[in-house]
């Protein structure tokens, strides 16, 4: 009952900003920050009680579990419920939800259905990393293509139609083979059923391994999308660019995520044989998306554009790790072990710090009407709050000791090491790359000769406000933590992701 | 078996005839100003003849005369939507023929067309299935032919020609079905026809299968379906895209089940060719339309092919029944929504002018986006659930390959709702757009606005509701 109010407090709420005709805009706002406050404190306090004493059995037990039965005939159901591996992803969702109606509070263009599409949205977000059914899932994870869509083709910039539709049509599809992929799951279970649980216990197609692959292929395709890996990434780039900043942080942050979830929470568990047998494929892909993202990225003349193409290569990490978890005769369960926990740090990290790179991108967004690296220069001067900012969270991105992003992608690579040493090596250059394109980035818009575009509307090269400060300030202090007191995040995530990782190949 | 049953089963029919002979002799001594009392008449039975259809729907299988009308699952299932529908029918109806000379007339042949279709559904004898097919047909003739426009002549030229023609062929193949065996009831053929010469078996199948594929709407006996549903008003549109196809498919889904289940002749591989024809082309064909209600009518030739997907397999799984009757509902819901939403807008045909007219409007639109999208098959409404059933139904049917090319298509679709649904999404709030328009291409009536938000409220309640509503009627 409680995740379920968690789950559904936003859409009531977004219904209710919809459907009071008198509100005023400004109050319809405050609403929405109000609500993305109570959905923080409300996952704060589940974070609490869990981390009291966190589950140690992987897929089969949760907490604040609920669940009605849906399709009766075909056994889908509401079934929800959180572990250790979601609630860091839920904690992160509603975090970014909350800095992003702050951000959000100096929106001019339609505020009130802004207000509940983003409400909407994060309904959709949390519950798909709350359900525990293959079909309540997929609901939630179509939900937020909808959501999204509407967000960046009504509130977006530049061709935004255009993008929104390309984002719409490329991840539709990965949907549609996640779907074929379930039923493929539904259909080969012993008891034919829809429930995550269920198939997690008893995985299904164990005695066929074509069919299997198959099944995984459809999942694998669909996930692949959503993440998104090469050479499935080219709607990303385009999406993230027009879309608002707050739309790409959302998107990066907590869309990303839903597709490498999907591998941990359901690829994984359910096909444990399939994913061992073909661990190495997605080794290769995650270490090709990796170096593919950071080449891309460096080659960028916009800024908003290459930080989404660094997105591609820190998913690209995340999968290394999943793919070097799956290689069981490689390497012992305990390496596997820090590489499952690594991917999961990786995927709240990178919520947090590409969140606050997309919001600080919005900044510029916001004074020029531009991202092109030659029409901005020596910001450090006359803007030193965004420098700042803009700086820690470039070094986070990067992996700089003391931010969350040196715990994940260590962890990744000491974990992957003894199942797979080359993969490492080469992603390892990776690391070197985006270095390098951050750092060459800060060079650019931070120092040298002040340089910014005048455009007419332009109110001027002020520093960052008091309201940007409150949304871009909460993800780099959360980064800090994490970094600096990891134990925090990882007392929550080690039982289960070491759990899972002894799951494949046991 | 035999016997003549209860006659009294048909009451919800013959609730439904009462309505159109009563409604007829209301109409014909009540002033043309006030011949919307015809219209309550016709509702208020509609509504009351699905009502009893719901309740007889727990009630135990029955046969009537003889066998050759069945009362079970599939009839009570399209009882219940084609009453409702024709209900909503007639209400789309008065809002546009309101006062218009041949007003009464609409709704009578209405209601006798929705007779047809459930004869359609319920019959258990081919020649049952002629008479069916005819009652369902003529009245959609007049129907159309009430357009008297160049569109409109043509459109009901077209259909008349190809229904006639159609229908001759499909008294062919239940001519050589009855040859061949010497009985047309369903039971006697489904026991017989397996020890029959394929051709004479090929024959029979493929003249009905002929004659239900053009009722649906199906390729490759679509032509009519664009230009009937551009030749006419939005409201009789909606209708005939929707309440004839649900008869037709549930004849089919019973012969595939029965008589047709074990002949020498992979007729489920014919159906699912139709299938992924239909929704292919139906599809690519969508893609170029300007026209709101060119756009639709391509769209339902594409959502015939889902459907066609668990006809298919119906005698192979027990997963088809349940998605029969979760799909024929929820599509039912949405196409009449979608429908409905065009006919709010009656004076715009191209999707500009809509959008000019009635996009304005934040709740219209968000109904529309709802029914639109309802059609892709987004959860939560309930073509998600139906779609869902359907893909699952064919998979365990042996037929995964179809599962494949309906994902495809399903992506596809998505291209030509997005082109209603953005031009629509980016009038709201523009509030200057939207009042200059608003003087342009004609107002925005008040009564299928309402259909639209029941349509989107029905399609998102049926989807939650899903699992009730299968377990209520399979049991």
């Amino acid at each position: 009952m409680y995740l379920t109010v968690v789950i559904m407090l936003p859409l009531l709420v977004a219904v209710l900003l919809l459907a009071l005709p008198r509100l005023p805009e400004r109050a319809a706002m405050g609403i929405w920050v109000a609500t993305t406050a109570a959905e923080v404190a409300l996952v704060g306090w589940m974070w609490w009680r869990f981390a009291a004493e966190p589950s140690g059995s992987y897929g089969t037990e949760f907490g604040y579990e609920a669940k009605v039965s849906w399709i009766p005939t075909v056994e889908a159901g509401y079934h929800v419920g959180v572990d250790g591996i979601s609630l860091p992803l839920l904690a992160m969702t509603a975090v970014l939800f909350l800095v992003c109606a702050v951000w959000s509070l100096a929106e001019r263009r339609r505020p009130r259905t802004y207000a509940a599409l983003f409400l909407f949205l994060q309904t959709a977000c949390m519950g798909a990393f709350a359900a525990l059914d293959l079909i309540l899932f997929f609901v939630f994870f179509d939900l937020t293509l909808v959501g999204m869509y509407f967000v960046i083709a009504g509130w977006g910039h530049g061709d935004r139609r255009r993008s929104a539709l390309k984002f719409f049509i490329y991840t539709f599809v990965g949907s549609l083979a996640l779907l074929v992929g379930f039923i493929g799951l539904f259909l080969g279970g012993d008891e034919r059923t829809f429930d995550m649980v269920s198939l997690t216990a008893e995985p299904p197609l164990r005695d066929s391994p074509v069919a299997a692959g198959l099944v995984l292929l459809a999942i694998g395709l669909g996930l692949a999308i959503k993440t998104p890996t090469f050479p499935f990434h080219t709607w990303l780039p385009d999406a993230h660019t027009d879309a608002p900043a707050p739309g790409s942080a959302i998107l990066a942050g907590v869309l990303l995520k839903l597709g490498t979830y999907g591998f941990v929470r359901i690829a994984m568990p359910m096909l444990p044989d399939a994913w061992q047998r073909w661990a190495a494929v997605v080794v290769v892909v995650g270490v090709v998306s990796a170096i593919w993202g950071a080449l891309v990225a460096f080659a960028q003349q916009d800024a908003k554009r290459m930080v989404a193409y660094t997105s591609v290569n820190h998913m690209g990490y995340v999968l290394l790790a999943l793919g070097a978890a799956g290689l069981a005769g490689q390497a012992d369960a305990e390496a596997r072990g820090v590489a499952t926990v690594g991917a999961v740090v990786q995927m709240v990290s990178h919520g947090l710090l590409t969140g606050a790179l997309f919001l600080l991108m919005g900044v510029l967004w916001a004074r020029g009407g531009t991202y092109a690296f030659g029409r901005w220069g020596g910001l450090a001067g006359p803007a030193p709050v965004f420098a700042a900012c803009f700086g820690v969270a470039a070094f986070g991105s990067l992996g700089l000791p003391g931010l969350s992003g040196f715990i994940g992608e260590f962890q990744i690579f000491a974990g992957s090491l003894q199942a797979a040493p080359v993969a490492v090596v080469i992603a390892a250059t990776g690391i070197v790359i985006t270095a390098g394109l951050f750092l060459t980035a800060i060079r650019r818009l931070l120092t040298g000769d002040t340089v910014a575009p005048t455009p007419a509307k332009s109110w001027g090269l002020n520093d960052m406000g008091a309201r940007e400060v409150a949304a871009v300030a909460p993800l780099l202090a959360l980064s800090l933590l994490i970094g600096v007191a990891p134990r925090v995040l990882l007392d929550v995530i080690e039982p289960a992701a070491t759990t899972l990782a002894a799951l494949i190949g046991g | 078996m035999s016997g003549m049953g209860n006659p009294l089963e048909l009451l919800p029919e013959m609730l439904l005839l009462t309505g159109a002979v009563g409604g007829l002799l209301l109409g014909m001594w009540t002033p043309q100003r006030r011949q919307g009392r015809v219209a309550v008449v016709a509702v208020l039975l509609c509504l009351a003849s699905a009502a009893l259809s719901a309740a007889a729907l727990a009630g135990p299988d029955v046969e009537v005369f003889h066998g050759t009308w069945l009362v079970d699952t599939i009839t009570g299932v399209v009882r219940v939507v084609v009453a409702l529908g024709a209900a909503v029918a007639v209400l789309l109806c008065r809002s546009s023929l309101k006062g218009r000379p041949r007003e009464t007339e609409a709704y009578v042949l209405v209601l006798l067309a929705a007779i047809g279709s459930i004869t359609l559904a319920a019959s258990g004898d081919v020649l049952v299935l002629m008479a069916a097919y005819l009652l369902a047909s003529i009245p959609l003739y007049a129907l159309v032919g009430m357009q008297k426009d160049s569109r409109g002549v043509e459109a009901t030229l077209k259909y008349f020609l190809m229904g006639a023609f159609v229908g001759i062929v499909m008294l062919l193949g239940i001519t050589a079905l009855v040859l061949g065996v010497g009985r047309s009831r369903y039971d006697v053929l489904a026991a017989v026809l397996p020890d029959q010469p394929t051709p004479i078996v090929a024959v029979g199948v493929l003249g009905v299968l002929a004659g239900l594929a053009f009722k649906a709407g199906a390729v490759p006996l679509h032509f009519w379906v664009p230009d009937v549903t551009a030749g006419t008003t939005p409201a009789i549109a909606a209708f005939i895209t929707t309440i004839p196809k649900i008869g037709a498919l549930a004849a089919v889904f019973r012969l595939m089940d029965g008589p047709f289940a074990d002949v020498p002749l992979d007729v489920p591989l014919v159906v699912a060719v139709i299938a992924t024809a239909s929704m292919t082309l139906g599809n690519l064909a969508a893609f170029a339309q300007d026209e709101v209600l060119r756009l639709l009518a391509y769209s339902t030739i594409s959502q015939v092919g889902y459907v066609l997907m668990v006809v298919a397999v119906a005698d192979r799984t027990d997963l088809a029944l349940p998605a029969l009757a979760i799909y024929l509902a929820a599509y039912t819901v949405a196409n009449i929504g979608a429908f409905a939403a065009a006919a709010a807008a009656p004076e715009a045909r191209t999707i500009a002018e809509w959008s000019a007219a009635a996009g304005h409007r934040r709740w219209l639109v968000l109904s529309l986006v709802i029914c639109l999208l309802g059609l892709v098959g987004t959860p939560p409404t309930a073509v998600f659930v139906g779609k869902l059933a359907a893909f699952l139904a064919a998979a365990d049917g042996g037929l995964a390959w179809l599962v494949v090319v309906a994902a495809v298509n399903t992506v596809a679709s998505l291209f030509y709702y997005l082109r209603w649904i953005v031009p629509a999404f980016g009038g709201v709030g523009g509030g200057a757009a939207g009042s200059a328009a608003s003087g342009g291409p004609g107002a925005v009536l008040r009564l299928p606005v309402v259909v639209v938000h029941g349509a989107a409220a029905g399609s998102i309640v049926l989807g939650v509701a899903a699992g009730w509503y299968v377990a209520g009627i399979v049991g």
